[in-house]
């Protein structure tokens, strides 16, 4: 123990340090200028981003490359109101995420004073937890505890909400030894009759059926996941949030389900007698009309969430637990069961993966081509063939980020990085800042809207700053795509303020912030454009123009049964 | 229908709200609610009313016992408990009345807290339903103010009270790391 005083701000840097950050994103202001004094000679990298929300997309694109925590930074008032948006998107996606803000001094607060609000309060339901810190004393701890719950557990944002004058004031410094959170469970092991009921149960079924998620992921889980659908030999489908759980390469992988899921995915989903649910929510986007979800299927639910057992889907055999652990004893329980009843019902099993082959033959997620225009998912080809399953692919929030996850294959997690619970446009091209910085070796895109794409435009100064080497592709139809989509199905082709003219010159753009940018347009130059982005070790800005006026498919409209999918838009009638 | 929560938790500030906002942010109203310390000052036990789902009260205790300041959440709606309410009345009197109320106030075994020329102030407490029974009448006599506790629930179950043991923070740290190092 030191017998120095140290400022609040200087011990909250080096209680950071000591939970082993490396970065912060965030933006300065008026009361946290006493912790940015402190920064300015500490060895903690800050990157200043340009607006506080994209501080907390760029964290959790940190996160989610990575799976440590993603640390955001911003001042009281505005200043944490900005972050609300990737504290509910973080909260969604249960992404580790630490969020410190400033707060008016203790003895200014509630007296209406300059950016005062009331952040603990605003943020409550924004975050897994919150604190605020009124004493310098209570300072260390708060911060450990807030690291814990972020990333332990089903990880989820924390904030801190620190007072001016607990930055300000001095205190001795005395390094934490433990975590005290009486309440706060964490369940990890999960229950060894559970599991090996859930073994029984699963080499019982005829027609199992995986489905995998963002939990898996969040586990760190992907090589036990990976043992265990290869000693079961089931098919497994990744949600958007798992992608990359399973190599997409991998033969039992058959892509994502739901919504704008394959074909494939969707009848096994609906036909299947058990469903193995790992790290999952039943998510509406996923099981489409829930009464009419996998009507013959029995449900065997792994969770470190016991409040998801349940919650949308009634789980025959509940397992709650940490899947890292849970599915290595899962194995382990298969593989006592399999010399008497692997055999079983084989002879079925072969005829499920049978059925399912036929299906992906049937409707394969095969991009659309043309040779007058770039189709969309002719784009997105391209990218999964540069990718090679290897790039970190940041996505944006609409059809193209339906088209990306349909057709750009991962095989690594954390490879795929992209709002999936609250669909928050803008998040992309700040949550590719932040997997930059985490992975910099790595060849990331950054794959947006050309809406989304205008909602983070102030992070180019972020990027060029940097000089990150982040190819931001526009994947440019001039339409808020997405929502044209559903007018045109659903709202009598009315398309209300959907047009998004006036797409700025992205050469003049790119050119304004220094680097390059370049728009294509004709079928022929966009493979090569996107191979030259490659080649660029700088940033660089591709817009690409394609078709206007293409629809996402497959489809289930909202409130349909995933088998009820329409497969492709109508067709002209040749005369 | 009613469900009954019976919450220990620790006595910090924020712990009500997130309590509160977690039965509005679903959009459940509260009928009631009471709070106070425990013997141990650092703990508070809140009982609540809300007006749920029968099918949704599981998941309600589920995503109340996520609260990192709730130390446990029962529901005690269906399980071995007392409930008790205490409610205050003030009845106006005439002359010819006073008798007959303090002889329903016995009855309901209430007990006067406050004796006026113009009337009584009762405090009773037993059964909701019967505090109810116990409105009912004393409206008979004339205009009367009522204030409830809300239900003050203490189950008899012997449920056992788990709590997490302190960590150290190297061990804590040691697992994350273990983890990055994995993958």
């Amino acid at each position: 123990m030191s017998s120095n005083l140290y400022s609040g701000a200087k011990i909250l840097l080096n209680c950071l340090q000591s939970e082993n950050v490396e970065c912060i994103f965030g933006y300065p202001g008026g009361v946290t200028l006493p912790l940015y004094d402190a920064l300015f000679d500490h060895p903690i990298k800050h990157i200043l981003v340009r607006h506080e929300q994209n501080a907390a997309f760029a964290a959790q694109g940190f996160a989610r490359a990575t799976g440590k925590v993603g640390v955001c930074c911003a001042t009281s008032g505005p200043g944490a109101t900005n972050l609300v948006t990737g504290l509910v998107d973080a909260m969604m996606d249960s992404i580790p995420l630490v969020a410190l803000t400033g707060q008016v001094s203790t003895k200014l607060m509630g007296s209406d004073a300059f950016q005062e609000a009331d952040t603990f309060g605003i943020t409550r339901s924004a975050t897994k937890h919150n604190f605020l810190v009124k004493n310098i004393a209570d300072l260390p701890q708060v911060i450990h505890e807030a690291f814990y719950i972020a990333a332990s557990g089903r990880p989820g944002p924390v904030l801190v909400d620190v007072t001016k004058d607990v930055f300000q004031s001095q205190s001795h410094y005395t390094p934490v030894s433990e975590i005290h959170l009486p309440g706060y469970k964490v369940f990890s092991e999960g229950h060894s009759g559970q599991i090996r009921r859930a073994a029984q149960m699963i080499w019982e079924a005829e027609q199992p059926f995986v489905y995998a998620g963002g939990g898996v992921i969040a586990a760190n889980a992907s090589k036990e996941f990976r043992n265990f659908v290869e000693t079961l030999d089931a098919p497994a489908v990744c949600t958007l949030m798992g992608l990359g759980a399973l190599p997409a390469a991998h033969p039992n992988f058959i892509s994502m389900p739901g919504m704008h899921g394959s074909y494939a995915a969707n009848m096994g989903m609906s036909n299947t007698d058990l469903i193995v649910a790992l790290g999952v929510r039943f998510d509406d986007r996923v099981t489409g009309r829930l009464a009419a979800f996998a009507p013959h299927a029995k449900v065997i639910h792994v969770d470190i969430d016991p409040a998801e057992i349940g919650k949308n889907r009634h789980a025959d055999l509940p397992i709650v637990g940490d899947l890292k652990r849970v599915l290595p004893k899962l194995v382990e329980e298969l593989n006592a069961l399999a010399p008497e009843m692997r055999a079983k019902n084989s002879a079925r099993r072969q005829a499920w993966w049978k059925q399912i082959r036929e299906w992906k033959e049937e409707h394969p997620l095969k991009p659309e081509t043309s040779e007058s225009e770039i189709k969309p998912q002719h784009l997105m080809a391209e990218i999964d063939r540069l990718s090679g399953g290897q790039a970190i692919v940041a996505s944006d929030v609409g059809q193209h980020q339906m088209w990306a996850a349909q057709l750009v294959r991962f095989n690594e997690p954390r490879l795929w990085i992209n709002s999936g619970g609250l669909g928050s446009m803008g998040f992309g091209l700040p949550a590719a800042i932040g997997a930059q910085f985490a992975r910099p070796e790595k060849l990331v895109f950054a794959v947006l809207g050309d809406g989304g794409f205008q909602m983070s435009i102030p992070e180019l100064a972020t990027i060029a700053n940097h000089s990150l080497p982040i190819k931001i592709v526009v994947m440019n139809n001039g339409y808020l795509g997405m929502v044209r989509q559903w007018q045109e199905l659903f709202y009598n082709n009315r398309l209300s303020e959907v047009a998004l003219t006036s797409f700025p010159d992205v050469e003049k753009l790119a050119g304004a912030y220094g680097f390059t940018g370049r728009t294509v347009d004709r079928v022929s130059e966009m493979p090569r454009a996107l191979e030259e982005a490659v080649r660029t070790p700088r940033p660089y800005l591709l817009n690409v123009k394609v078709s206007p006026l293409e629809n996402v498919f497959p489809m289930v409209p909202a409130g349909g049964a995933i088998n009820e999918m329409v497969l492709r838009p109508p067709q002209p009638v040749e005369v | 229908m009613q469900q009954i929560i019976s919450l220990l938790m620790e006595n910090k500030p924020g712990a009500l709200m997130r309590v509160t906002g977690l039965l509005s942010q679903r959009g459940y109203n509260i009928e009631s609610l009471t709070v106070a310390r425990t013997l141990d000052p650092t703990l508070s036990r809140m009982t609540i009313t809300v007006d749920v789902e029968p099918q949704i009260r599981s998941q309600v205790i589920k995503q109340m016992n996520k609260l990192i300041n709730v130390l446990q959440a029962t529901d005690v709606t269906e399980g071995p408990s007392v409930n008790r309410e205490l409610v205050l009345i003030r009845v106006r009197t005439t002359q010819g009345t006073r008798t007959a109320v303090l002889k329903e106030a016995e009855i309901f075994q209430a007990r006067v807290v406050d004796s006026t020329v113009e009337g009584f102030a009762l405090e009773a407490t037993g059964d909701p339903e019967k505090l109810d029974e116990f409105i009912d009448v004393m409206k008979s006599y004339g205009d009367i103010e009522v204030t409830r506790s809300g239900i003050l629930s203490m189950s008899l179950d012997n449920k056992k009270l788990r709590l997490s043991p302190p960590i150290p923070r190297g061990a804590a740290q040691e697992e994350a790391l273990e983890y990055q190092r994995a993958n």
